[in-house]
């Protein structure tokens, strides 16, 4: 036993990162291999943003802004890669925003994979349009509740807003029944919540996707400022089995690999977690042992 | 003067943006000032650019340690930008054909794109991916049950890391349904919507207070620490 606490005491980092990548990549090639996911029960937050969504009318207008960049994107693009598809099934029409430098991108690649790979009949400025990356944080969102058009004079493609058919009408951001923020920080879900949000005196319903660091900090503002919140890897797999049951064919065919990302993804947290409760509880048992061992030594 | 201008700016934008928020007839001010922020923060990009060439090429300059990855920095973000500029391998725009500079910067095929989906998407995202591997060694050298406050906080991430996993489902997924709230994934829930929000809120409601008082010192000119290089008077 002695021994075995002095290898715990002694244990080169090396080790744990060599077990950090057995416990990832197993997941990884079995879930690969096999194509099973793990089930999800969704929580309320996750059914929110669902709910929301389903609420809207067909042919309503979405607002749906990527605040963040690729270092991120493995916790949010499958979040966002299911939004999309729900919103692109319900035919609701898509206006794409970005605050952050390499948010456009992000938007281009989702509209590749989602909309034009599986929605060809959707037509881009009537359907939906990516109106590229604004600088100005919350100064953008400030502007946006008084002219939508002036914080975002033309898409990304240099189409002038005014000349755009599916923003006939948008002013201001408040004609916008839904606005949806992917968000990985600053700017992001607390900004819009704070600028946009509160200063339209409850008119706005947004719901976020978001990282797992800053799902804590959005609780306080769900479910009243925030109608449905998703948070980290396990919100998005929530979240998208929700949209893949609702969207599901019925003939049993499977389901394309790019809205399963999210429950993919399950697996390898499943395994680090897993890894981490095990090493917090060897790190105490050594610290313990050791904590005994001087006691002992002192009396 | 140099103070003065930079003083009286920050207090009419100040006021501007705060009457705005209040009153309806004032939200024009609001919106300008918004529209100058905006310009403003293009300009920071400029002004940011130019800081990194300086730091890194007086870097190489005096050969300081680790100077090798200045002049990487500095290559890399001069390709890119040459990259960018130049719209190298940018398709025209379809409605302005005969213009070869008409065309997105990103649009697919350009050397633009090519750096960002072969270049920083698989190094942010390894960038990211590394801090697992971090934490996990963290998590064995300094999670210590010490002391209540330590087992509390150690009894809390055993909660939230089996809850938010399929493990929850697996060891208390067959707790009968009067116990249902003892499953780990609603215990989960559970500390998050009650204790984290609780935590979260006082600490909100105490930022909010201290950034209102800050606000109101530097829009009334008694806090002037924001221009750098000076005290309060």
């Amino acid at each position: 036993m002695s021994g075995f606490i002095a290898t715990l005491e002694r244990l080169d980092r090396r080790w744990i990162f060599l077990a950090m990548a057995i416990a990832v990549a197993g997941p990884i090639v079995y879930i690969g291999i096999t194509g099973k996911t793990l089930p999800e029960t969704s929580t309320p937050a996750a059914q929110a943003v669902y709910d929301a969504i389903e609420a809207l009318p067909k042919g309503s207008r979405v607002l749906i802004s990527y605040d963040f960049d690729p270092g991120s994107s493995g916790e949010l693009l499958p979040m966002a890669t299911s939004l999309v598809h729900q919103c692109a099934a319900r035919d609701l029409k898509m206006v794409f925003i970005a605050l952050w430098p390499l948010g456009p991108q992000m938007v281009t690649d989702t509209i590749k994979r989602v909309i034009t790979a599986d929605f060809p009949q959707m037509k881009e400025g009537v359907d939906y349009v990516n109106l590229g990356f604004q600088s100005g944080n919350e100064a953008v969102m400030k502007v946006m509740l008084t002219d939508f058009k002036k914080a975002f004079p033309k898409s990304e493609k240099g189409t002038a807003t005014g000349q755009i058919p599916m923003l006939e009408g948008v002013t201001r951001v408040k004609d916008f029944p839904l606005l949806v923020t992917i968000s990985a920080g600053y700017p992001g879900a607390k900004e819009w919540i704070q600028y946009v949000v509160s200063s339209s005196g409850g008119e706005i319903t947004m719901v976020t996707g978001c990282t797992g660091v800053q799902t804590p900090q959005l609780f306080p503002y769900f479910p009243a400022q925030l109608r449905g919140m998703l948070g980290a890897i396990k919100g998005a797999a929530e979240y998208e089995s929700l949209v893949n049951a609702s969207l599901a064919p019925g003939d049993n065919s499977p389901v394309p690999p790019k809205y399963l990302e999210a429950q993919r993804r399950m697996g390898p947290q499943l395994g680090a977690h897993l890894l981490m409760v095990a090493l917090i509880i060897l790190g105490n048992i050594a610290f313990f042992a050791q904590r005994r061992e001087k006691a002992q030594v002192k009396s | 003067m140099r103070r003065l201008i930079p003083m009286w700016i920050a207090i009419i934008a100040g006021f501007a943006m705060l009457f705005s928020a209040f009153f309806p007839v004032t939200e024009f001010f609001g919106e300008t000032f918004g529209e100058i922020f905006s310009v403003v923060a293009a300009i920071a990009y400029v002004l940011g650019a130019g800081s990194l060439a300086k730091i890194n090429l007086a870097k190489i300059s005096r050969r300081d340690q680790g100077w090798g990855y200045s002049a990487i920095t500095l290559f890399c973000f001069a390709a890119t930008l040459f990259v960018g500029l130049g719209k190298i391998g940018v398709p025209p725009n379809a409605q302005f054909a005969a213009l070869p500079w008409s065309g997105e910067k990103n649009a697919e095929g350009s050397a633009f794109a090519w750096i960002y989906e072969y270049g920083l998407v698989p190094i942010t995202s390894t960038m990211f991916a590394l801090l697992a591997f971090y934490v996990a060694s963290a998590a064995f050298r300094a999670f210590r049950a010490k002391n209540l406050e330590a087992i509390l906080l150690l009894s809390t991430a055993f909660i939230v890391l089996l809850g938010r996993t399929f493990a929850g489902v697996v060891l208390t997924g067959w707790f009968p349904d009067w116990a249902s709230g003892l499953r780990l994934e609603n215990l989960s829930v559970y500390i998050m919507q009650v204790f984290n929000t609780a935590g979260n809120r006082a600490i909100i409601i105490g930022i909010a207070l201290g950034v209102t008082a800050t606000s109101l010192r530097i829009l009334l000119g008694v806090d002037r620490s924001w221009m750098g290089s000076g005290g309060n008077s």
